[in-house]
């Protein structure tokens, strides 16, 4: 599969994962690793920072797998950019996933606070990817100060609903000149698929893989789905039609003698 | 000002109990095949009509709760500050009434309290006092925040009601939750309970959260002191308390609790008995109305029942809890608010969720942020 590459890092699996919801820090890590995936995010506010033993990031450790500490948690502009700061000095990564989610709730991020956040984390020096509502026009806001990829939701977060999305989703990944990665609402290896058949650039899935009742298979059903995803949107699908086409054309007499 | 007052004065007790006594089994079934439920709903989960469906709720609960918590649990423990208080609670051993030795932590014995939990592992705790403004007011409070901010991820209270920038002080301490029970929503009946003292005044609890919500306290936890009055009716007024603050202060957290009575020293029957059967059914139809409440069950309950239930939609567990000041090291002795059931120890607590397949959460929050 191609690579992907975002900031200075290059990717060979485009499935991006979660450290949510699993039954033991064991099962998380023996399903990341079958994952394959290369990025991984945690929640700033589970890791204890202060301690070198930390359950999570302990079991985290591995030469493949890159943190991707995120901002789960912060209300407002401000908060995020204290948490990433308090990330980058803790996790000595300048990577962060920019969340801000006011509503705890649905967990829907705000425009408004993610937009200024970004802003000043990018001037910061921070690798910035933003996970946001599949707003076409946010996002060329957000690629206008600097993020390295944008990250809108296929559902709400955790819903498993799948690519609810995906008519903005679409005009999202044609528009953007920075990766795009669907984020939120995979809830099935289908939708996992469906993402990178139309052409996102990866996909970030948590509670699909940790809460099903085998999650190390469900992890690598993802994988072998976003590869066979990935795989057919470089292979140009055959374009969808709605009925038959006449096999003799209709315009065929202008060629004919 | 706005408050749920408004909305609450609407309502009366003896009609939406005889609402949620009149639910039918097709109304059951019909809350049950919906994907969003709303509160006539939730009256007909709780109503007698839905006992023969406790499996199905009980499925369905613990679905929900997976998907939206995964298979974790969050670990707290109570630390009581004082016993000291001016209240008449009928049912309460801290009521001024109870002649009782009083104490209140100075800050070195609070300090060895929290070492002791520290090297339990907590991360998140509750402090908890009587109400006693003179001695135990907010600044009481918020030298206690201040003092123990550095050493926990998450400090919530459960103190007395407190005015709005109390509130907006001990935020910017370090609180992070606030616990306020209404103990019973029947207004003639908490009256009767709470005869004395500040908290006789049943308009200014019942718009405490208001306040919290005004103050931007990021959580705030709901409940009823069941027993005191029709668990039913208290439940859905509880219900109908969150959903108005939820659409009110939509970037606040929301938990629920679930006290039942308990023994204690001069101690009160329960007027309206809750039994285990119905207090599961009730956190299974909480459950099944909001996806995304935090509910939470404490040591009052026995180590069978904890057992079962944590499985069937509660997000958050105390252990090994004491409920008097100074309880785990510094005067284990002295007389505790009301008598917990499940003694276990953390380590017993931790060892049985992990066998039931549940990670044990111990740090959920960054106290620094804010």
């Amino acid at each position: 599969m191609d690579t992907l590459k975002i900031a200075d890092k290059e990717f060979s699996s485009r499935l991006f994962t979660g450290t949510g919801k699993f039954s033991s820090s064991q099962v998380m890590r023996d399903t990341l690793l079958t994952s394959e995936s290369e990025l991984i995010t945690v929640a700033l506010k589970r890791v204890d920072v202060h301690n070198e033993n930390d359950d999570i990031l302990t079991h985290l450790d591995h030469p493949r797998i890159n943190l991707l500490p995120n901002t789960s948690g912060v209300r407002d502009a401000k908060e995020a950019v204290f948490a990433a700061q308090l990330a980058r000095e803790a996790l000595e990564t300048n990577w962060i996933k920019l969340e801000v989610h006011p509503d705890p709730k649905y967990l829907l991020p705000d425009p408004i606070e993610t937009l200024k956040a970004a802003e000043k984390l990018v001037k910061l020096g921070f690798v910035v990817m933003p996970y946001i509502h599949a707003d076409p026009v946010l996002c060329k806001r957000l690629e206008e100060v600097g993020v390295q990829c944008v990250m809108p939701l296929g559902a709400p977060i955790g819903s498993n609903k799948g690519l609810k999305t995906l008519e903005f989703l679409e005009i999202i990944i044609d528009q953007s000149n920075v990766p795009v990665i669907v984020d939120a609402g995979i809830g099935s290896p289908s939708h996992a698929a469906n993402a990178m058949e139309i052409g996102a650039d990866a996909v970030l899935v948590n509670t699909a893989i940790a809460v099903s009742q085998q999650p190390v298979a469900m992890a690598e059903a993802f994988k072998m789905a976003v590869e066979a995803g990935r795989l057919a949107y470089n292979a140009k699908l055959a374009p969808v039609k709605q009925h038959a086409e006449a096999s003799s054309p209709l315009t065929s007499f202008l060629t004919q003698g | 000002m706005k408050s749920f007052k408004n909305i609450f004065d609407q309502y009366n007790w003896d009609d939406t109990l005889s609402s949620i006594f009149s639910k039918t089994e097709d109304d059951v079934v019909r809350a049950l095949h919906k994907p969003k439920r709303n509160l006539e709903d939730f009256k007909a989960l709780i109503s007698p009509a839905a006992k023969p469906f406790l499996e199905q709720m009980a499925s369905l609960s613990s679905q929900i709760t997976k998907k939206r918590f995964g298979n974790t649990m969050q670990m707290y423990a109570p630390m009581y500050l004082s016993n000291e208080c001016q209240n008449i609670c009928t049912y309460c051993g801290f009521s001024i009434t109870n002649k009782i030795p009083r104490r209140t932590l100075t800050n070195q014995e609070i300090l060895k309290e929290v070492d002791f939990l520290k090297s339990k592992g907590y991360d998140h705790i509750l402090l908890v006092t009587g109400e006693a403004n003179k001695t135990v007011g907010t600044d009481y409070i918020n030298n206690a925040i201040q003092l123990i901010q550095s050493k926990f991820a998450n400090i919530t209270i459960e103190v007395q009601p407190l005015d709005q920038p109390d509130y907006e002080i001990l935020k910017e301490s370090g609180l992070y939750a606030v616990l306020v029970y209404q103990e019973t929503y029947h207004r003639q009946e908490y009256k009767k309970h709470h005869p004395k003292g500040k908290k006789s005044n049943f308009d200014y609890r019942l718009e405490t959260p208001d306040r919290l919500g005004r103050a931007g306290i990021h959580k705030i936890g709901l409940g009823a002191l069941f027993g005191l009055e029709d668990w039913r009716a208290d439940s859905f007024f509880t219900a109908l308390h969150l959903q108005y603050l939820q659409k009110t202060y939509w970037k606040t957290k929301y938990s629920i609790s679930f006290p039942r009575l308990r023994p204690h020293s001069g101690g009160l029957e329960p007027k309206v008995a809750m039994t285990d059967s119905d207090l599961v059914q009730l956190i299974c139809a909480y459950r099944l109305l909001d996806e995304d409440v935090e509910l939470s069950i404490s040591t009052r309950e026995s180590e069978v029942f904890r057992e079962h239930i944590i499985n069937l939609g509660i997000t958050s567990i105390s252990a090994e809890s004491k409920t008097n000041p100074g309880g785990y090291v510094v005067e284990p002795q002295s007389l505790e608010q009301f008598e917990i059931s499940d003694e276990r120890s953390t380590e017993e607590i931790v060892k049985m969720l992990k066998n039931k397949g549940l990670d044990v959460v111990w740090k959920d929050w960054a106290y620094n942020w804010q």
